[in-house]
């Protein structure tokens, strides 16, 4: 009993270090950002404490005198509609490929497989070009239209493997009393498949939440910058930054993901490794 | 659709528009390839066009703004003669190969702990995962103040832990603290996939193996070596895959942080690309820069499916 209690101690020590690897950079953004002016540019002041009180005025600069909230909202605008579009696309793909044969299929199959590891630096060039021709040259619809170009191939990928986990003979007897495929793949596969679905949601709005390059390349003028764009290139004018507000850019700009990381990480769990391995 | 469409004693009707539609939704043959055309048309405009688009401009002198003429490989050739492109092709290899190697070990050591009963369990796996989810430009923000050359609070901790000299390296304005530094918070940012795909992969060895390697006297060294690794390799080969051409194509993490210099030190392939696309508007060159990254992807791709094959047989 007592060895197996100080190997559990000593398996958390171990685990520690890896545990401030991960978490330091978030507690020194987010006290850098309550910081007062004095003490963050203090040079003998200790970095990792707050000592002279803390202070909001980094953050209400951040909320009134940048873009700030313009850039969130078209984050959550961008986000939102490239989620929708790419799951409900990414789920009919992934029914076809989990469940039906028919000419070009499993060609079909290794394209999303290519698509789906595509880097997103290898075509922003071209695509910057294309979107320029379909008139969304810095706008924020050019994000809505280009971030299921690797959207749909993740949630296709990701959904093909949940609906193979259902089994073909219940859609089967649903067809044989009487339901169509449609209504078979609406009735019976989906509900069936709903983690699957939330993970696709989940992972689609990480994913398009968090591009950068294509939102740095698309877009130009602030009123059409993401929060990660906006936070990155407005606030650093020149040679003087404005650090604290620039951490409260990023502590801000990271909190809807949060938010939903903490309300579902056992699918963000699942759904990485269902991601990579399946 | 109504409900009364699933009942079972419908009528069977053989004519008419919507019982042909319907038988018609019924057959494979036509219901597939409809389910996938958005995918599929999505996937040909804004991918393979792009791609093919990609290859002309990387084949052309083309300039922002102006006519472009076809000049063959000459892009390809002539990038080699550029001393910046020469270093920026080293510096992808460096930063892949040392951040993949640190993320496989750290990957595999995090997996194993993780393994193990742990007190709050929930708690860990998420901050061990917190990282991954944050957006990587907005957190590597916060790693730039933190390197940053008066305030840089590394400095200040290695120095009172005796571990630095005063005043402390300048890391993002030195070339090898700068590669140094990119690599640390790619890191950072990769570690966790690899854990909780690896652990995913420890969950799924079955027990017995090992309680069978101990009764037959193998310590956890032995136990590691023999049961675990051999059982991993499948997962830590794919893990591996993945992440080398989302190394390979890093941009986000050097553009933040250190916008590839200081005098070029840490461009990629991805961040020259855009300098050289954009900035300089000479989008030819930049294309055949993204397109050195094509010959990594096809090689990913080659080998996850060969991988995948042989699994399934």
């Amino acid at each position: 009993m007592r060895r197996t209690l100080g190997r559990k101690i000593l398996i958390h020590a171990l685990l520690l270090p890896f545990l401030v690897f991960a978490l330091f950079p978030f507690y020194h953004m987010a006290i850098t950002s309550l910081k007062q002016d004095r003490e963050l540019y203090d040079r003998k002041a200790v970095p990792l404490l707050i000592r002279q009180g803390p202070t909001l005025e980094h953050y209400t600069k951040l909320l009134w005198d940048t873009a700030f909230l313009t850039w969130t909202k078209n984050s959550l605008v961008v986000t939102g509609l490239a989620t929708s579009v790419s799951v409900v696309i990414g789920t009919f793909a992934a029914y076809a490929l989990a469940r039906m044969r028919f000419f070009g299929v499993s060609s079909f199959g290794t394209g999303i497989f290519v698509t789906y590891l595509v880097p997103t630096s290898l075509l922003f060039l071209p695509l910057a070009q294309v979107v320029n021709w379909l008139g969304l040259g810095d706008s924020k619809w050019a994000l809505v239209v280009t971030y299921p170009t690797f959207l749909v191939p993740f949630c296709t990928w990701l959904l093909m493997g949940y609906f193979r986990t259902v089994p073909k003979e219940v859609e089967e007897c649903a067809m044989v009393d009487g339901a169509t495929r449609i209504q078979a793949l609406f009735r019976i596969v989906l509900p069936i498949a709903i983690p699957g679905l939330v993970c696709a949601i989940l992972f689609a709005f990480t994913l398009s939440w968090n591009e950068f390059i294509y939102a740095l390349t698309f877009t130009s003028s602030s009123d059409q910058f993401t929060a990660s764009v906006g936070v990155t290139s407005e606030l650093i004018r020149g040679d003087i930054y404005y650090w604290g507000s620039l951490m409260a850019g990023a502590v801000l700009g990271s909190v809807p993901i949060v938010i939903i990381y903490v309300f579902f990480l056992d699918y963000y769990v699942s759904g990485l490794t269902a991601g990579a391995v399946k | 659709m109504a409900i009364s469409d699933l009942e079972l004693a419908h009528p069977v009707r053989r004519t008419g528009f919507r019982p042909r539609l319907r038988e018609m939704l019924d057959r494979e043959s036509f219901l597939g390839p409809l389910f996938i055309s958005p995918a599929l048309l999505l996937i040909a405009l804004l991918v393979a066009y792009p791609f093919g688009m990609a290859i002309y401009l990387a084949l052309s002198n083309a300039f922002i703004g102006r006519p472009s003429t076809f000049i063959g490989l000459r892009n390809f050739i002539n990038l080699w003669d550029n001393d910046t492109f020469r270093q920026t092709f080293q510096n992808a290899f460096v930063f892949t190969g040392i951040s993949v190697a640190f993320k496989l070990v750290l990957g595999v050591s995090l997996a194993l702990l993780l393994n193990e009963a742990l007190w709050f369990k929930r708690l860990i796996r998420g901050a061990v995962l917190l990282p991954w989810v944050i957006p990587t430009a907005l957190s590597t923000l916060g790693w730039w103040w933190m390197f940053n050359s008066l305030y840089s609070v590394v400095n200040w901790t290695g120095i009172a832990m005796g571990l630095l000299d005063p005043p402390g390296p300048n890391w993002l304005g030195q070339k090898y603290y700068a590669m140094a530094a990119v690599v640390l918070v790619n890191i950072w940012r990769g570690l966790p996939f690899f854990a909780i795909t690896i652990l995913a992969g420890l969950v799924a060895i079955p027990k017995d193996l090992y309680e069978a390697a101990e009764t037959d006297g193998a310590g956890a060294g032995r136990r590691f070596w023999y049961v675990t690794l051999p059982l991993l390799k499948p997962v830590l080969a794919i893990v591996v895959l993945f992440s080398t051409i989302f190394t390979f194509s890093e941009f986000n993490i050097v553009y933040v942080l250190t916008h590839g210099g200081p005098i070029n030190a840490t461009h990629l392939f991805a961040t020259l690309s855009r300098q050289i696309g954009l900035e300089s508007g000479r989008i030819g060159e930049g294309a055949a820069i993204s397109l050195y990254l094509f010959p990594v992807l096809m090689f990913v791709v080659w080998a996850q499916l060969r991988f995948v094959r042989r699994q399934a047989n």
